[in-house]
Parts: C-alpha cells; structure tokens; sequence
C-alpha cells in the first residue's frame, strides 16, 4: 500500500540518482509527520533534489503520471503543509543548501531554499548585515519553508515577516516550467507582483528553488528587557499601552505562568518564575533612541501594575532570553505528550479581551492550555497541553477551536497568524475568507495546477 | 566466562519485559514526549553529515514508536540505525520537550539484541568476546592489556609497523592497528595503594573508580585524580578487584549483563560507605548515575541503586562541589589549551562550566575556546571501531577546529576521546597535547613547593 508504482521509482532515480530516493519502509516513517501534532500519513516515496533542473524532471514525470508531490524543507510546519499525501512523492529540499551570492553593494543575498534561517542570518551578521525574520524554529526551518508559509517570528512587530523581505524567487511550477520573478530593482511593476502569490502558498502552486533576500542594515545598538506581572490582561494592556504611545519595539513577546515555568526548566536562565505574565521586550536601532524607548516603555509597563523589570545586561544574555522564549512551544511539551497550539490573530486593541477570551474557553471545556506568542502582534499562540489517545478531550479542543476562531474572527481578527492553513485549519478557511475570496484562491490554484498534483488537500480540499 | 556469577540476576529482574519488546514495554509517555519539532536536528552529527530524517533523533524516535506502536518489526534496517546513532545525546541537551533519548536509545538497541536480527556468527564471537568476556572481569582485559604491552614494548609493534608486513593485511585491520593504544607501563592497582591519605585535613570519604579502558590505557590519570582528590582534603579508597561499570554493556544492548555489573559495582562499593563515589571517565559517569532506571525491579537493590546514583560524582563536578586549591606555583610560561567537552560529560551529566573553570585556575594556563566544543569527536564507546568512516569524518571535523586555536595542549576528560582525538592527532603530525584536565591540574600541583 505505501509502495509506488516500481517504474516511478526508477524513472525518479535516473533523474536524481540512486541513493537520493527512499522507499523503505525505515525510511518513509520519519516523514510521515510534521511539526503538527497527531498526524501521520505515509509518503510512497522521499526524494532529494539538488537543481533546480531535478526538480524541474520530477515535477514533469509527477504531472504527466498524476502522482501527487508534497515539497518539504524541515518539516517543522504547524499546519500540517509538508504532510504527505497517501502514494505521494515527498520532494525534500534540505539539501538544496547553498548559499549563492550575498550582494552588499545591493543589500540582497541569493540562496537556495533549503538553506536554514539560522544560516542565513549568520552568514548576513558576519557581512555586517541583517535579515530580521527570526521564526521560533529559525535554527532549523529552511528558508524555503519560511517563504512558503511566510513566517513571521519575534522581531515582526517592527520588521515584518518574511514577506517584507524576499524580492525575488525561481520557482518550478507543476508542470516542470522554470520561472524567475521579482529581481534586485527596489522598485519594479512590470506585470502583477506574481512572486507574492508564491509566499504563503504552502507548496501548492510551485516549487521555490531560490530566493532573492532584501537585506537591511545592522542596528547599532539594542536593548533587551523582561517585565513581568500579576495577571495576564494587564501585561496586554501594557503592550497595547506602548503601541498606543506610538513606540514600535523590535521584539515584544508574551509568556504565561505555565510557559514561563516549562522554558525555565529546560533552559535555566533564571526566569522569574512568580508572576502570571512575562513579556519579553527589546529596542533596537541608533543608540539614543534605543535608551529614550526603553525608558518610555519601563515606565508604560511600570502604569500598568508591572511587578518587576529586569535589563539583560550584555548581548550575551539577551540572546539567551531570546533563545529561551523560542523553545517555548517545545518546552510546553514537558507537560504533556501532546501539544496542539492555535495561532489565532487579533487586532492589537481586542488583545485583552481575546485573551480572556481563551481563558474562559478553556476552563468552559476543561482543558489545560500554556499561553505565549508574538503579543505586539496581536498573534498569541494558546497550546492545548493533552494526549493525542485521550479521544473524548481532542475532541473537546476541537469545539474549544471552533469558538476561539469565531471570536477571533467576530473582532476582527484572523485564524492563523504565520502558521498557515495546511490540513489543520481548512475546515475553518471558508467562514473566514468568505465566498468570493474562496472562488479565488481555488481558481489561482487551478489556473497554476490544473492537474492538482501539488500538495493536495492542502488549504483547501480538492474540488 | 569467570567471575560471572554476581552479574546472575536476581529473578525480579531477569525475566524479559513482559510485552517480549522493549520498547514496547517502556512507558508510553517516554516513547510520546517526542513532538516532533525538529530543534534537535541541527545539533545531530549524523544528521548534519547525512541530512536523512532517519538518522535524526527525530526520525530515529519515530522509528521506536513505530516497533511500540506495531506499525513496524524490529528489523536489519531498523537494527542498524540503531547502530548509527552515536549515543553522543546532543539531542537531549538541545530537546525542550525534556525527550528522554538515552533511555529510548539504551531499550532500542535492547530490543534489536533480544530480537537477534543482527546475529551472525562473526558479530556473535566478537560480542560475546568484547561484552560476554572482555569487559566483564577486569582481570581479564589486564589479560589482554599486558600482551599489547608486550607487542609494544619488546618492540615488535615497531618492527611489524617498519617491516611492510601490515601492508599485506586487510585494510580495516591496518586501520585497527593504528587505532591501537598505547597501553600503560603500570595498571591503576599497581599504582594506587587501596587507600591514598589526605593531604590536608580529612573532609571526605570518597572511592575512586578507576574504570575499565581508563585502567589500561590512562592509569596515570587514575593517579592524578587520586592526588588531586588527597591534595583537596579526601581520603580516597581504590579497590583494586573492579570491574567495568557495565556501560558498554547496556549501549550494546546488553541488559541483563550490565544489571549484573551494577549490582557488583553497588556490593564492591556500598554506597552509604562514602560520601562520593568518584570517576573521571565522562562516558562511564553518565551511565553509573543510572543505575535506579537498571535495578528498579530489584527489591535486593533498588534502594541502593538510588543512593548510589546521588553519590556517583564525576571529578569536575565533585571539585566543583567541594571547592579545589588554586596550585601555587608562578609558571614562566603560558600554554594555550583549549577545551573538547566529552558528550558524556556536556550532554549525559550536563558538566560543562566545571572543566574549564578548573583549567583556567591553573596558573600558565590560558583557556581558548574551541568552536563546536561540544560536537562529538567520533569515539563514541566502539564507534570508531564499528562505524569507522563516519568516525573518522567526525574526527577531522574536529581536529579542524582544533587547529584553528593554536593551542598547544587539548584537554578532555574521557578517556575515549583522549584516545580518538591522541590518534587523529598524530595522524596530521599535529604537536600537541592531549591531556585529561585532572591531569594538567596534578601535574600543577606536583611543581608546588613544600
Ligand atoms: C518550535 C517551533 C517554533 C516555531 N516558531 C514559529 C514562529 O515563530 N513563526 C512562524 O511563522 N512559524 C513558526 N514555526 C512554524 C514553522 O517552523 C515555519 O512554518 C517554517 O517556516 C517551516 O519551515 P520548514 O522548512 O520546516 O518547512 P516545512 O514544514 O517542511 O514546510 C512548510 C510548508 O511549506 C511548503 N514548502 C516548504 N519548502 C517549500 C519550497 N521550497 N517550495 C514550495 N513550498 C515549500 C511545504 O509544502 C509546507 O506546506 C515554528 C515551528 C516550531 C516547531
Ligand atoms: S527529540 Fe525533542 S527536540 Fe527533537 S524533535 Fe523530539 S521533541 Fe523536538
Ligand atoms: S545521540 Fe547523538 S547521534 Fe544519536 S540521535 Fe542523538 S544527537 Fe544524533
């Protein structure tokens, strides 16, 4: 049943060679999942391609035989967007991993997809650049997965998500064709901005082989802060209190008691550990206005009933902050086997209120939840701590979804913030986006796929 | 086989696991904590030198669950992933999720050993050698200890290595040879009395273990610790009848014979005798604090397995806890060292800052970090010698970052990676160094005047 046709195997084999195409059992199993929880579905096969002229063959042989392609870069999508179709070729694209060319006199740098983020950053830090988006899984995703989901991370507040910075990309589309759009040109309206289409796509209308990066310069100076409170609205109300006061800080993110305390027992860093609320708040940028807005927003917090704030004093300590709240949703994963995080987005002033919000829905329904996110987004990530065996409660979180995604929506608000639709959230998609919107992301897709073979039931389930 | 009779277990603990699986039969959750997120990946040597799931934690993971969970048999393939790993537990330092891997690994390679799907009768003769023999009884491993000692100091070892003849031989046995230790003029028993007197006033009562390949190839550093441990105020006792702690055995697969090692590690040196129990080879320490997991089915035991692991310090650590004299002595020179972090010691008993704040006491010593400190070297208990390619590409991996240093000393404190990293280095012609930390710290204290 998992096994493909013999002679596709073959055929993909000539095409890549040997050894770049698995179809053991053994080794199909550690890609029959994502970073999602509770689910599983195996591939008929995985394959590496390492050009864009191999992905270009595969794509032309999967087209002409109907057979489904999943792309994957690391498989730690929230969605389900790299989860295998039954019979499906997985086309993983992690060793795809140069980076090609970084241009300082044009602040861009090409690279392949699947080079990491981490990578990309570090190699843009020692130019003495910067490339801001920083998902929580940055020491792993790839670049191509970023762009396909258009991931955002802690620094989105004040420098967008990845959309904000990829100028151009190749993609291979379904049928095989090679395609470059967007280039180096800051400004360029020749034709609709078809590379946008592209991010956030989820691998269902074309292969990304390479992205062009916008790269910007390196703030001089930054400062790192933790504040921590009593009850968990009022550190909403001080974020929503420093938006309001017009200071846009680079990173301003939010952990509750039961977060704070699972991340301090993996990284003991010495979190405070009595409060309900921690926000995690950094300024960057010239040195005097990084004092003048740490200043402004120390006291906002302090208004706002903050108990305590406490000043990384080096860079070495605020970048172990920052690694300790990325491991957040991880870490949460001490107390219980399964984690099922939601990624609803509200308007920064309705962040109190959804807050609340949640809380009552969880204890409505009895569930345990850890809360943290990218709260000057307005993007909070609630996390279902619970067993994926324990059929009766999954099945109380799918009703507590139900309502937090109406809510969400009913102020405003979206059902997914940066971790897209995937399978884990279509069956909400058409109450959000409406019947017309739906028309037409199904009609982009069938004008790209007409066959359907990219990531299906993706999104949206096959018409 | 001699001496086996301790290592008989009591009949709590002898029978199978009652599912006839391992895994099967460890707790679900330990098999579930795995949520997949992948932050381990990046720090997986095989992972990163393959870019195969399957040789990721999180591939490896999913492949136990699928034998608990019936999806998959315990197969040849699943067998020698198994063998792949490295055990180096980088994965567990970088897990959030708190996923138990040394435990996960340690049951599935039970399980590959119980289901046999690797037996052939070369692989049998050498396990049963190695694991059954060998490293059961320390006499014999002296046994064999002093004919290498013999081939090397008659000069016959320079003889053949000159005369061509390893020419003629196999390839993987002229690498074998290379790979061969130097083994010590003298074994710890002949070096150490059963009881080293304090050099200050008494504080503690602590034992010493002086481990198994430790005992042959790096007697001297069984010494030193010994010297180091009188000179900051214990009394040490060296039993001189010990035997291998029964780690290779249970990373082998080797249940049943390395519960019976523990329990005559626990009857030799009663816990409640000392107050630590001391070793200084990182990879036996992170399995010596294990024993209450490997008794915990044993009435006769259980208990003592449980004080045991409290009182099992590796030397940094213990150092660290009672404090050590800064050596007074005013060196004329400084030496660069720098620092390789023994997985067993970063990643199985998270001792990191110990180490390096002890070299940075001793005077003439300027610490220089080395880059991927904490990446395995490729030893990893036998795996240079089953898996030697991707050793020897951990190796150079290393020995590249060691040379960006400059130092002229590496420090470390296991004796595996003393000896991977001795080998490597003397392959490149690199002069230098390649000392235990405890080593460097005796020798300090040696130049001490009276
Ligand atoms: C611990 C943890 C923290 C996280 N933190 C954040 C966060 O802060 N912000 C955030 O936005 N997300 C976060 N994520 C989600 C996830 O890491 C991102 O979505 C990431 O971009 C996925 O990258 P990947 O390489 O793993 O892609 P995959 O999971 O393999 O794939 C994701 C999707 O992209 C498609 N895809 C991948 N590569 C290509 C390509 N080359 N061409 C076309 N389609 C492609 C796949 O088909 C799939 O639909 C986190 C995940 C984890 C596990
Ligand atoms: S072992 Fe830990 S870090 Fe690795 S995938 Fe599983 S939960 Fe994540
Ligand atoms: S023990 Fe080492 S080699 Fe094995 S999975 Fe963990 S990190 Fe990888």
């Amino acid at each position: 049943m998992m096994q493909l046709d013999k002679s596709i195997i073959t055929r993909l084999r000539e095409i890549v060679g040997e050894k770049e195409v698995l179809d053991r059992k053994e080794d199909l199993i550690p890609y029959s999942f994502d970073g999602t929880a509770a689910l599983k579905q195996y591939p008929g096969c995985v394959v590496f391609t390492r050009t864009t002229e191999q992905v270009s063959r595969v794509l032309k042989l999967a087209n002409q035989e109907n057979i489904p392609v999943v792309t994957r870069g690391s498989g730690t999508g929230l969605s389900g967007g790299s989860l295998p179709s039954d019979q499906c070729i997985v086309l993983c694209t992690v060793k795809m991993n140069q980076i090609l060319e970084l241009d300082a006199a044009n602040l861009t740098l090409l690279t392949e997809v699947g080079v990491t983020t981490l990578t990309v950053s570090e190699a843009v830090d020692k130019a003495g650049l910067f490339y801001p988006p920083d998902p929580g899984s940055m020491k792993i995703s790839t670049i191509g997965g970023n762009v396909a989901e258009n991931s955002g991370g802690l620094r989105g507040l004040k420098y967008g998500v990845t959309r904000n910075y990829v100028m151009g990309m190749e993609v291979v589309l379904p049928d095989g064709e090679i395609c470059w759009m967007g280039n180096k040109c800051v400004k360029d309206v020749a034709g609709y901005s078809l590379k946008d289409i592209f991010i956030g796509s989820e691998g269902t209308l074309g292969v990304i082989t390479k992205v062009l990066l916008r790269l910007i310069p390196k703030p001089q100076a930054k400062k790192t802060m933790v504040a921590t409170f009593e009850q968990m609205d009022r550190a909403a109300e001080a974020v929503s209190a420093i938006i309001a006061a017009q200071i846009i800080p680079c990173t301003l993110e939010f952990l509750d008691r039961t977060t704070i305390h699972c991340v301090e027992d993996f990284a003991k860093i010495g979190l405070p550990l009595d409060c309900d609320a921690l926000l995690l708040i950094e300024t960057d940028g010239h040195p005097s206005v990084v004092t003048e807005e740490a200043e402004k927003m120390e006291a906002i917090c302090r208004e706002n009933g903050c108990k305590e704030i406490r000043v990384a004093k080096d860079d070495a300590e605020a970048t172990k902050l920052a690694s300790a709240r990325r491991t957040a949703f991880s870490a949460l994963a001490r107390l219980s086997p399964t984690t099922i995080l939601e990624d609803a987005t509200v308007p920064r002033s309705e962040l109190g209120h959804m807050i609340r919000y949640v809380a009552s829905t969880a204890e409505k329904y009895k569930l345990r939840v850890g809360t943290f996110g990218h709260m000057g987004d307005g993007n909070l990530h609630p996390t279902f701590l619970t067993d994926e065996r324990n059929k009766e409660e999954m099945h109380r979180i799918e009703e507590a979804f139900e309502e937090i995604f109406k809510e969400a929506i009913r102020v405003g608000g979206t059902i997914t913030g940066e971790h897209g639709i995937g399978v884990a959230k279509k069956r909400f998609l058409p109450d959000f986006a409406g019947q017309a919107q739906m028309r037409v992301l199904r009609e982009v897709r069938k004008a790209l796929d007409p066959k359907g073979i990219l990531n299906p039931g993706k999104i949206f389930d096959p018409s | 086989m001699s001496n086996l009779s301790s290592c008989t277990p009591s009949p709590s603990a002898q029978s199978l696991p009652s599912t006839g699986s391992h895994l099967k039969d460890l707790d679900y959750s330990v098999v579930q904590q795995c949520m997949h997120c992948g932050l381990c990946l990046p720090t997986c040597p095989t992972y990163e030198l393959t870019k195969l799931e399957k040789h990721s934690p999180r591939g490896r993971i999913s492949l136990m669950r699928a034998i608990a969970d019936d999806e998959l048999e315990v197969s040849k393939s699943f067998a020698d992933e198994m063998y792949y790993c490295l055990g180096c537990l980088a994965c567990m330092t970088a897990c959030p999720a708190g996923v138990n891997y040394a435990e996960l690994f340690e049951h599935a390679r039970a399980e590959v050993e119980s289901k046999q799907v690797l037996k052939s009768p070369k692989r049998t003769l050498i396990r049963q050698f190695a694991i059954g023999w060998l490293f059961s009884d320390q006499r014999n491993l002296q046994f064999l200890g002093t004919l290498i000692r013999l081939y090397q100091q008659s000069g016959l070892q320079s003889l053949i290595r000159g005369s061509g003849i390893m020419r003629l031989m196999p390839k993987r046995l002229r690498e074998l040879e290379k790979m061969t230790p130097t083994i010590q003029p003298r074994f710890s028993n002949e070096l150490l009395d059963r009881v080293t007197p304090p050099k200050k006033e008494k504080k503690y009562r602590v034992a010493l273990l002086t481990g198994c390949a430790q005992d042959l190839i790096f007697s001297d550093v069984n010494l030193d610790t010994a010297e180091v441990l009188a000179r900051n105020g214990c009394e040490v006792i060296t039993p001189p009848e010990q035997n291998c702690c029964g780690s290779l055995h249970a990373h082998n697969g080797e249940w049943t014979l390395a519960q019976g090692m523990a329990r005559q590690m626990i009857d030799l040196l009663p816990p409640d005798q000392y107050d630590a129990i001391i070793t200084n080879a990182a990879g036996c320490g992170s399995h010596l604090k294990h024993y209450t997991g490997l008794l915990k089915d044993d009435p006769a035991y259980a208990a003592k397995a449980r004080e045991w692991d409290q009182k099992v310090k590796d030397i940094h650590e213990w150092l660290g806890v009672i404090g050590w004299d800064v050596p007074e002595i005013t060196p004329e020179t400084q030496a660069k060292v720098t620092y390789h972090e023994a997985c067993h010691l970063a990643h199985g008993q998270k001792i990191t800052a110990q180490p390096r704040q002890i070299l940075q006491s001793i005077p003439g010593v300027e610490l220089c970090e080395l880059p991927e400190s904490n990446w395995c070297c490729g030893s990893a208990g036998i795996y240079n010698i089953v898996q030697p390619e991707t050793a020897d590409l951990l190796l150079q991996r290393k020995l590249d970052h060691v040379e960006t240093t400059g130092a002229s000393i590496l420090a470390t404190g296991n004796p595996g990676c003393l000896l991977q990293i001795l080998n490597g280095a003397r392959e490149r012609g690199l002069r230098m160094e390649i000392r235990h930390p405890i080593s460097l710290l005796a020798e300090a204290y040696r130049q001490e005047k009276a």
